[in-house]
């Protein structure tokens, strides 16, 4: 039974706060995409990939008490930011489940901006293809964006460090 | 001429319930229509176990999907010759439209979630492989197949020709909308689509709607929201939905576990291992799983009968509403009683969430990343549509969810009542008065 809120509740539990909704969706993209069996599908949108399906559950776990979400005011936007709750332990103590050790990843993915997550998880989501057909890709499709080719190249070294979660 | 300027001597029609006439002219769009892999949605259900709500339910993705590229055809007809719209665009936009369901299998969502397949990977490996659309996608030029599969990836550049499929006012979701409101025989679902048809402007990436048109999308945006709690989300298709699933998990255990079926599941055994490739994919319509779940009715594992001689036969279970919340105690006793009471609870009991969101509007700061509706004011200037109409903005950004637990109610009624643990789940599931809808067998 609710197995899947129950393996992101994990994610919160091991990542303790996130700030931002992009690199929440960023962040679990690039997990999933590291095999952490997390199954929200997800859909290449206006940032990257997006999962309609983890917006969901994030506000179901929230209606649910389990993670509470806080807005900050900042100068020209809102910020979000994600906490698991006291109940939300709870439920996850209730749950027995294997799920890979994902501290390091986390900690890793925490470190960059929502910018250069958008940018990592586009170019995951043309894994598979040649280096320089996803360039060519993340220019064509992400013009606004701007990325350097500086940018770019860090972005293909954090893919090698994200190795496989065991 | 060049085939993908080929047109057909007479315009061929097809005639819809829904859009009265679907038009084709174009030969690669025929031979499209003709091809296997497209044939094939005939045998998809579009709504999956809907049916089992309501009876009428029955249309496929092949209906749809015609009405799809019957909507954009009319779209890009009114685009013509205006500015911002590339006439180069057309062959691709309407092949697009015509195959963006070509990947969904039977009951997609139930074999996705059991096997973890996704219809979109095979969407495009179906575009891309070793296939009859590949083909005929090839003649057009080399590479239209990579445009095709990029465009409903969404991954093409040019944005305009991607919100025609998919946005949140697409040709995919006003077909659907009608259609399914259609064939359920229920009264939402209707709106003024040629009105929104009129007022719809391509402008650099995306499709506006004229402001004098925002009543006809305020009908639209309320008609999807009645349409996914009175329809999608409808508890008994739910629960169809829930035995299905189990029925699947269950196949799989016992083939993993090496139990020996009275017909080996050929066709499933790559299902089983998730290991599918696009040819045995292509192999499972509806028509093959129905023949395994009437096969399965005859074997010896007791669940795996049980549960296909329930989902055939519309024997479903029962629900009642549930608070994770609250009720997780609840839930986890529910758990240990079903077990002490012989009733496998990992098949037979069972929590189920839906969640929707209706309309999402963008908030300058806000990271959302979907497009909002934005309506084409006099002075030229775009407002989004939630910020002019009390309607939309009533119902916008606002998700809804609603969890409710499944059980075999007969099971559970027919323990003996020397049974300890009998009563306790009578009371926990609000057993001893009929639950709703029991008893009756009308939608």
């Amino acid at each position: 039974m609710l197995t899947n809120h129950a393996k992101l509740m994990q994610f919160f539990a091991a990542a303790n706060k996130v700030s931002g909704r992009k690199k929440l969706q960023k962040m679990v993209y690039i997990l999933q995409k590291c095999h952490v069996p997390f199954e929200e599908k997800y859909q290449f949108h206006f940032y990257g990939p997006y999962s309609e399906e983890l917006s969901l559950r994030i506000e179901e776990l929230c209606n649910l008490g389990f993670i509470s979400e806080e807005k900050e005011a900042k100068s020209n936007y809102i910020q979000y930011h994600y906490q698991i709750t006291e109940d939300g332990n709870e439920f996850l103590n209730q749950f027995q489940m294997d799920m890979p050790d994902m501290t390091e990843q986390i900690s890793l993915l925490k470190a960059k901006s929502s910018r250069f997550l958008e940018l990592v998880s586009t170019m995951f989501y043309f894994e598979g293809f040649p280096d320089e057909a996803i360039v060519k890709k993340v220019h064509k499709i992400k013009p606004k964006q701007k990325y350097t080719d500086q940018e770019i190249e860090e972005a293909f070294q954090f893919i090698q460090r994200m190795k496989p979660v065991q | 001429m060049p085939y993908k300027d080929e047109q057909l001597h007479e315009e061929k029609v097809f005639k819809d319930p829904v859009h009265r006439y679907v038009h084709v002219q174009d030969r690669v769009i025929w031979d499209l229509i003709a091809a296997p892999e497209f044939q094939r949605l005939r045998r998809i259900k579009q709504l999956g176990t809907s049916y089992l709500t309501f009876h009428g339910a029955e249309h496929s993705r092949f209906n749809h999907s015609l009405g799809v590229y019957e909507i954009v055809r009319r779209i890009i007809g009114n685009f013509e010759n205006r500015n911002d719209w590339n006439d180069d665009e057309r062959l691709l936009c309407l092949c697009a439209a015509l195959l963006h369901d070509l990947g969904h299998g039977p009951f997609s969502h139930s074999f996705e979630k059991a096997f973890k397949l996704d219809h979109e990977h095979f969407t495009q490996q179906i575009i891309l492989g070793d296939t009859h659309i590949h083909k005929i996608l090839e003649r057009v030029e080399p590479g239209f197949s990579q445009k095709v599969a990029d465009v409903i990836d969404k991954t093409y550049e040019d944005k305009l020709v991607v919100s025609l499929i998919s946005s949140q006012i697409d040709a995919d979701r006003m077909d659907y909308l009608q259609r399914d409101a259609y064939f359920t025989g229920v009264s939402y679902g209707h709106f003024d689509m040629e009105r929104i048809l009129r007022v719809m402007r391509p402008i650099e990436d995306q499709v506006v709607i004229k402001s004098s048109g925002m009543h006809a999308v305020e009908d639209y945006i309320m008609s999807r929201y009645q349409m996914y709690w009175q329809v999608y989300f409808h508890p008994v298709t739910r629960s169809a939905e829930v035995i299905l699933s189990k029925i699947l998990h269950r196949a799989k255990y016992l083939f993993e576990n090496n139990y020996t079926f009275k017909l080996k599941p050929f066709h499933f055994v790559s299902f089983f291992n998730e290991d599918v490739g696009l040819a045995d994919y292509l192999k499972l319509d509806e028509s093959i799983v129905f023949y395994y779940f009437q096969l399965w009715q005859e074997e010896d594992d007791v669940i795996l009968r049980d549960l296909c001689e329930r989902f055939i036969n519309r024997r479903l279970f029962k629900y009642i509403e549930f608070n994770p919340n609250q009720q997780m105690k609840e839930w986890m006793e529910l758990y240990r009683l079903f077990k002490a009471a012989g009733i496998d609870p990992d098949y037979y009991l069972e929590v189920d969430s839906s969640s929707d969101l209706p309309y999402d509007f963008y908030r300058p700061g806000e990271e959302d990343e979907r497009l909002p509706i934005n309506l084409l004011m006099p002075d030229g200037q775009l407002k989004e549509l939630s910020r002019n109409s009390d309607i939309v903005e009533s119902i916008s950004g606002k998700k809804r969810t609603d969890h409710k637990l499944y059980f075999p109610a007969d099971v559970v009624r027919k323990l003996s009542d020397a049974l300890p643990a009998k009563q306790r789940i009578m009371e926990l599931l609000n057993l001893e008065q009929p639950l709703k809808g029991e008893n009756e067998h009308a939608d």
